[in-house]
């Protein structure tokens, strides 16, 4: 340190001597300085221009590459994912109108049977209702006949009570009469 | 250890600034030959290795997603890409390793210089004009192979008045020669000033009354000279550019 301190002075003294103040304006050492910056600005210069600024220029443009290309793949899939959804929406839509066709024929096919089946139940109870008329038209007739019979019979019998000769001819006139009357 | 050893001789306080500048023989010996190893070999050698360390080490995973380190490389690429592109043009990209050699070892030799008990080679005129020269001819060269005789245009301000042209033309040839001159002195004289003043404060941290002061006096210096030691850098670079995109493209 002591000696250091000394040869610092004796160096400061010198520098004073020959260039009061500066040390940048003691020309004695420029050359020294000029020989050195040369080295370290060739050397900086080959450093950086064969091996730093090339590698740096790859690596920003790998990244800018990388960066297109991630923005292109999200593109594509944004794109796929739309379509996915328009081909679900369109399967959603056709399964829809199938299921409205089926029903719609199921309908039709129903109502058809309906149909038959109530042309055939109304055949059936047409013809049962002619059959249950022709039935009461036979009662009916077959209860004149008797009643004309019972009536006859009866004032025929009351004619005979009251002591006439009761006309068969006369009490069947009277009897029709009667009746239609 | 300045003022204990000069104290003697004056008694007080004593003031040695520019000490810190003093070029020194690394390995003894007094006489500095031009191929003396002296401090200034030292710290360039510094400043190599830090931009081989930030630029080269710092980028060897060639990470698409870059670690600290390989960002800071790479934004110092882009910032002075992009100032090349921006204020030159896009042809004078070519250059592009050559200013970003200029910015690096700038950028780096006044980051170097502000570690304390450094030494800091951009300080001095000797470095700053050989930088400054190299940019000066460089672009005096790449004017004339590019325009010819064309290159004079830039001296003849033709949107002038015909008559006031030579009056100006001869200001223009002026500012054109002290181009370097100012070129290499801002940057010498930033970085010196600079350190000088931090050495003046750390003085009188001696006596203890204004002590506090002065170290936070210090304190906020170092703060500016961090901010200069950048700036300066910049500064340096885009005049760079600025005076290529005189030489390539002339016209006013």
């Amino acid at each position: 340190m002591a000696t250091e301190t000394h040869e610092a002075t004796s160096h400061a003294a010198d520098a004073a001597a020959s260039a009061p103040g500066m040390p940048q304006l003691d020309f004695s050492n420029w050359g020294n300085q000029i020989f050195w910056l040369m080295i370290t600005l060739v050397a900086i210069y080959f450093v950086l221009s064969r091996i730093a600024l090339p590698r740096i220029a790859a690596v920003l443009a790998e990244r800018q590459g990388t960066i297109t290309n991630d923005i292109a793949a999200a593109e594509g899939l944004k794109v796929k994912a739309a379509e996915a959804e328009e081909a679900y929406n369109k399967a959603l839509a056709d399964a829809r109108a199938q299921a409205q066709a089926i029903v719609a024929e199921a309908k039709a096919e129903i109502q058809v049977e309906l149909d038959a089946a109530i042309a055939k139940a109304d055949a059936e109870i047409a013809a049962k209702a002619a059959e249950s008329e022709k039935a009461i038209a036979e009662i009916r007739a077959g209860a004149l006949v008797a009643v004309k019979e019972v009536a006859s019979d009866t004032a025929t019998e009351i004619v005979s009570t009251l002591g006439g000769k009761a006309d068969v001819k006369a009490v069947g006139a009277a009897v029709d009469t009667r009746i239609k009357g | 250890m300045a003022s204990e050893a000069h104290g003697a001789e004056t008694g007080g306080l004593v003031f040695h600034p520019m000490d810190q500048f003093i070029v020194k023989p690394l390995f003894g010996g007094d006489t500095i030959h031009w191929y003396t190893v002296t401090n200034v070999t030292l710290w360039m050698a510094l400043s190599v290795v830090a931009v081989i360390g930030l630029m080269v080490l710092g980028t060897r995973r060639r990470a698409v997603v870059p670690s600290r380190s390989q960002s800071i490389g790479e934004l110092a690429y882009g910032f002075v890409y992009k100032m090349v592109e921006d204020v030159a043009g896009k042809d004078a990209i070519k250059f592009f390793p050559y200013i970003m050699t200029l910015f690096m070892f700038i950028v780096m030799a006044n980051f170097l210089g502000l570690l304390p008990m450094s030494f800091a080679t951009t300080s001095h005129f000797a470095v700053t004009i050989v930088l400054a020269l190299m940019v000066f001819l460089t672009v005096t060269i790449v004017g004339f192979v590019k325009n010819g005789a064309g290159f004079l245009g830039l001296f003849w301000v033709s949107s002038a008045p015909l008559a006031l042209r030579p009056v100006l033309a001869l200001i223009e040839i002026i500012s054109y020669f002290v181009r370097p001159v100012s070129h290499s002195i801002r940057l010498a004289g930033n970085i010196m000033a600079g350190h000088a003043v931090l050495k003046v404060f750390a003085g009188f941290a001696a006596i203890a009354v204004v002590s506090p002061l002065s170290v936070v006096a210090i304190t906020a210096m170092y703060g500016l000279e961090v901010l200069v030691a950048f700036i300066q850098a910049y500064v340096f670079t885009i005049l760079t550019c600025v005076y290529l995109k005189d030489a390539l493209h002339p016209s006013h």
